[in-house]
């Protein structure tokens, strides 16, 4: 055997290391090393520009001062809750009622759908548009000769909340959807049919057998749909662009203000570090659970 | 018999009741787009003669015209043409770049494990759950240390960055399926690393490839955020023009013009999504069922 | 020349062993026959005798040279696997035509190799159609095909039967021993299925917990099996062992089974040498009887036990009884109807073919 086929086998051996490794420098500098330095500048006092002198945790401290975070987190936590519940709720409804060998399905599963490939800047403008109260659906509701009808929610300052958590359920309720339908189509008829020949009726069916079956799919759903309620920013510039006033202001564009409109950097960084923890705190548990059960299995 | 007969016509009932509903949620679904559709045909004073979801009664594309080429974006009134422009030559190098790497790396990380290799995948998988608030910062000052603050190649690069974490997961996905022993029977039949992915891995893997175009495609298309973090002024992409357009506050509001913008913005994603919604779908609940 | 030889390979996985010190050679022409459970370590070796999995410590010599540091590519094998591992993508001829595109071989020599190939399997009619298109003996063949035009030192075998259904397995089988009787080209074939070993093997090696229990031609292995674990898995039904103790008579061995309910079986004129004789008599030992050793006693064989048939399985050709013997189920294949459950039979045993075993490392005496 010549040295040189034993060099290239060993060549041979380290090449696929050696094609992986530029895609991991990336992933490494521009998530991991980012992430750092986003750390990093949250425990300066950098304004307008970074400035690297530690002050700590005062930047921290001015964040949970600013009654504008407050208004953001409770907004998160009120659109969170909201969009999941009825996110997840409809888009399970609309999963089992798509199971019952329905003609169109194809058709009808496409119209849930669609919204999931528009742009959530799209979305916010269409339903900036809908709610307008002078010419949209309030003005319709009116015409038709309901006079006291009111839908004024997008210039309420109290309600305007939940205008993006119309929008955002509109927008991703056929995303849970698609999930469900992959987990149901996913179960084994012939547990229906034992259920059914020993005389359980179909809702006790989903209740009992059904519904219980699809936890890994509720625990997909739930995960994906709060990782897209945490980094929502987009839907609600287009809709409220925080507004009326700072009334539907959330983390992500508390951020975003934060850092490139007001020159707060560090505040600005701070807030997308707690972001950072609250996502992580859901995500790597379940990416741990998912990818220890695949190896397992 | 009468028995059997009503439990029949209680069936049917059902069926009835199932199909209802389904028709019921369709429509609300679609409302939306109606609405802009027919918004976007209106002439202005249609608009505010208080039509809103009826057929419009004069139909005139002269809202679409301006969208395209007319609307003032900022200080600018060129239209949403030349961000179509800028879109288009951002997503079309950023989903190939990453389609491509996606794809090695999806077939190292099945068919050349190494030890560490999970971890590697763990590593790029988190990646794609970052909220990237996380790093807008420390990605500002590096496009701007590199040169590529602001301009097109810039985004081309941050989005191929984040994007390599879903396509990797898609590839990686796919290829766990396809049976280590095709990769042996290449290796006996005297293929390399690259004959084998380039020959045998590379032309089964097309259902995979489009997937992962379409959703990278859809991606940055739509992306808001970095577009409006890292560019400024004619160099930005289209969700940042149409998001100008919409928040111009001089003038009567042109809603019928807002809507025809809304519209070519979603049109591109849209056409995808119908031609071949059924990758669209195997993209979205990639990460979440297992296979 | 192509010979093939494994001398002290062995395989860890950290500290997890699953070959230990494995030496086995064949010669030209010689169909060996990788025999085992699953998890014996023999597709393991297999693959490092392909060059698909590193070797821990030894050597492997092909036609008398080292390879342990050659790719495949580069050590004159061909394969075919279990999941036959067609291209999908790839017509049949390009299939079977990529490993020499590879290397570079002029199309019109590809061609002559691909109908020389495809009319020896049969298959000519089938070289555009896609692997999606075929039936799993077709796949078969077009695994074998691949495998052909190599011209190979050596064939590897991976499990190639076990994914059809019964009839066709066996018929390639046949094929497969028709093929190498034609090229009489040296096999290395890996199963664990004993019929295709017996059937096609000229050297058995039967594997187990990454360890060689023997190796020889077939016959010998179930004629002579080397301990108690070889013995139960060559044959079917399963060779029985049954303890006894042994006793010496003259220059032969008589072996005493319990029998329950019953005098105790004696069991004499099995033939040992005087050393094992002197060593074993009076105690107690394994006594292995294939089930057709059995037979019922006639004037000219005369009984050796009486026994009790709990069940009878007739199979056609004969009947399989079952019953207890030295406090363990025992089976005797005998001519149909001859055995009757629930019935009392007088059963003579051909001594000769009995195999004694030590009782406690349950390897052979002779």
């Amino acid at each position: 055997m010549s040295a040189s086929t034993r060099m290239s086998s060993r060549l041979a051996g380290w090449l696929p290391r050696i094609v992986v490794a530029p895609s991991l420098l990336v992933v490494i500098v521009t998530v991991y090393l980012f992430i750092l330095w986003t750390g990093v500048i949250s425990v300066t006092s950098s304004k307008f520009v970074p400035t690297y002198d530690f002050v700590g945790l005062e930047q921290y401290v001015r964040l949970w001062a600013t009654p504008r975070w407050h208004t953001a987190v409770a907004n998160l936590f009120i659109f969170s809750a909201l969009f999941l519940a009825l996110s997840t709720g409809l888009g399970l409804l609309m999963a089992i009622l798509l199971d019952q060998n329905i003609r169109a399905e194809g058709a009808l599963r496409a119209i849930y759908l669609y919204p999931m490939a528009l742009s959530f800047i799209v979305t916010g403008t269409a339903w900036k548009w809908i709610m307008n109260p002078g010419l949209g659906v309030q003005k319709v509701v009116n015409d038709l000769g309901w006079t006291d009808f009111r839908f004024d929610w997008i210039t309420n300052p109290d309600t305007a909340i939940y205008t993006v958590v119309v929008a955002g359920v509109w927008q991703s309720s056929g995303f849970a959807m698609a999930i469900f339908l992959a987990g149901l189509r996913g179960i084994d008829n012939s547990v229906i049919k034992a259920a059914q020949i020993e005389g359980a009726s179909l809702p006790l069916i989903y209740r009992q057998i059904i519904i219980p079956m699809l936890r890994p799919a509720m625990l997909s759903v739930i995960v994906l749909l709060s990782y897209i309620a945490i980094k929502s920013f987009d839907l609600v510039l287009a809709l409220t662009n925080g507004g009326p006033g700072t009334a539907t202001e959330l983390p992500s564009t508390f951020m975003f203000s934060a850092t490139f409109r007001r020159n707060q950097m560090g505040v600005g960084a701070a807030s997308a570090v707690m972001m950072l923890m609250t996502v992580a705190a859901i995500i790597v548990p379940y990416l741990y659970s998912e990818l220890r059960s695949e190896n397992n299995g | 018999m009468a028995e059997a007969l009503s439990q029949s016509g209680k069936a049917r009932l059902g069926r009835l009741f199932v199909y209802g509903c389904l028709v019921v949620v369709a429509l609300l679904y679609l409302m939306p787009l109606w609405v802009m559709v027919v918004t976007s045909l209106k002439p202005l004073d249609e608009i505010y003669g208080g039509s809103f979801i009826g057929v419009p009664k004069v139909v005139t594309l002269d809202a679409w015209r301006a969208a395209w080429s007319e609307a003032c974006i900022g200080t600018e009134c060129t239209g949403l043409k030349p961000y179509f422009v800028n879109s288009l030559l951002m997503v079309i190098p950023a989903v190939a770049l990453s389609t491509g790497i996606g794809a090695i790396n999806g077939y190292i990380l099945t068919k050349w494990r190494f030890p560490g290799a999970n971890f590697v995948f763990g590593l790029l998988l988190f990646g794609c759950f970052l909220p990237y608030q996380a790093i807008l910062i420390p990605m500002a000052r590096t496009l701007g240390l590199l040169g590529l603050a602001g301009s097109i190649p810039g985004l081309v690069a941050v989005h191929a960055s984040y994007g390599i974490c879903f396509t990797t997961l898609f590839f990686r996905n796919y290829f766990v399926s396809l049976p280590d022993e095709l990769t042996k029977a290449a290796m006996v039949d005297g293929a390399g690393f690259f004959r084998i992915f380039w020959s045998v891995i590379l032309p089964t893997s097309i259902p995979i490839i489009v997937v992962s175009c379409i959703w990278q495609f859809t991606q940055i298309w739509n992306d808001f955020l970095f577009g409006v973090s890292f560019t400024s002024g004619s160099s930005s992409p289209i969700t940042v023009a149409l998001n100008n357009i919409v928040n111009v506050t001089t003038g009567r509001k042109q809603y019928n013009v807002d809507m025809a913008a809304a519209m070519i913005a979603a049109i591109p994603t849209l056409v995808v999504y119908i031609v071949a919604g059924r990758y669209f779908v195997r993209g979205l609940t990639a990460g979440a069922v297992k296979g | 020349m192509s010979t093939l030889e494994i001398d002290r390979v062995r395989k860890a996985y950290g500290h997890l062993e699953v070959l230990k010190e494995v030496s086995i050679s064949i010669g030209t022409g010689d169909f060996l026959v990788l025999l085992g459970p699953s998890g014996c370590g023999k597709s393991t070796l297999l693959n490092m005798i392909a060059g698909l999995e590193t070797i821990t410590g030894g050597q492997i010599r092909i036609a008398g040279k080292t390879v342990n540091d050659l790719s495949p590519k580069d050590r004159d094998i061909a394969m075919v696997f279990q999941s036959y591992a067609l291209y999908p993508t790839m017509t049949v001829r390009q299939n079977i035509e990529f490993g020499m595109k590879i290397r570079r071989i002029a199309q019109a020599d590809r061609d002559r190799a691909v109908k020389t190939a495809s009319d020896l399997l049969q298959i000519t009619h089938l070289l555009d159609r896609k692997p999606s298109q075929l039936s799993g003996g077709q796949r078969q063949r077009v695994a074998m095909g691949r495998a052909i035009v190599r011209e190979p030192k050596l064939f590897l075998f991976d499990e190639p039967l076990s994914n059809l259904d019964a009839k066709l397995r066996v018929d390639m089988r046949t094929e497969i021993k028709r093929l190498h009787a034609r090229l009489g080209t040296t096999i290395v074939y890996v199963t664990h299925d004993q019929i295709e070993a017996m059937t096609l093997a000229t050297r058995v090696a039967v594997m187990k917990d990454g360890v060689v229990q023997q190796l020889d031609e077939p016959q010998a292995v179930y004629d002579r099996p080397a301990n108690v674990y070889v013995a139960r898995f060559v044959g079917s039904p399963a060779m029985n062992i049954v303890p006894a103790v042994l006793g010496a008579e003259g220059a032969t061995a008589t072996a005493v089974i319990d029998i329950a309910r019953r005098p105790a079986a004696r069991i004499g004129g099995i033939s040992l040498s005087a050393e094992a004789l002197r060593r074993y008599a009076g105690r107690k030992v394994l006594v292995g009887i294939r089930p057709e050793n059995f037979s019922i006693a006639t004037a000219s064989a005369a009984p050796a036990l009486t026994v009790d048939f709990d069940v009878v399985e007739p199979t056609g050709p004969d009947t399989l009884a079952v019953f207890q013997l030295g406090g363990v189920e025992v089976t005797a294949r005998l001519p149909p109807r001859q055995a009757h459950a629930g019935r009392e039979a007088a059963l003579a045993v051909d001594t000769s073919k009995i195999v004694l075993f030590d009782s406690e490392t349950e390897t052979r005496i002779d």
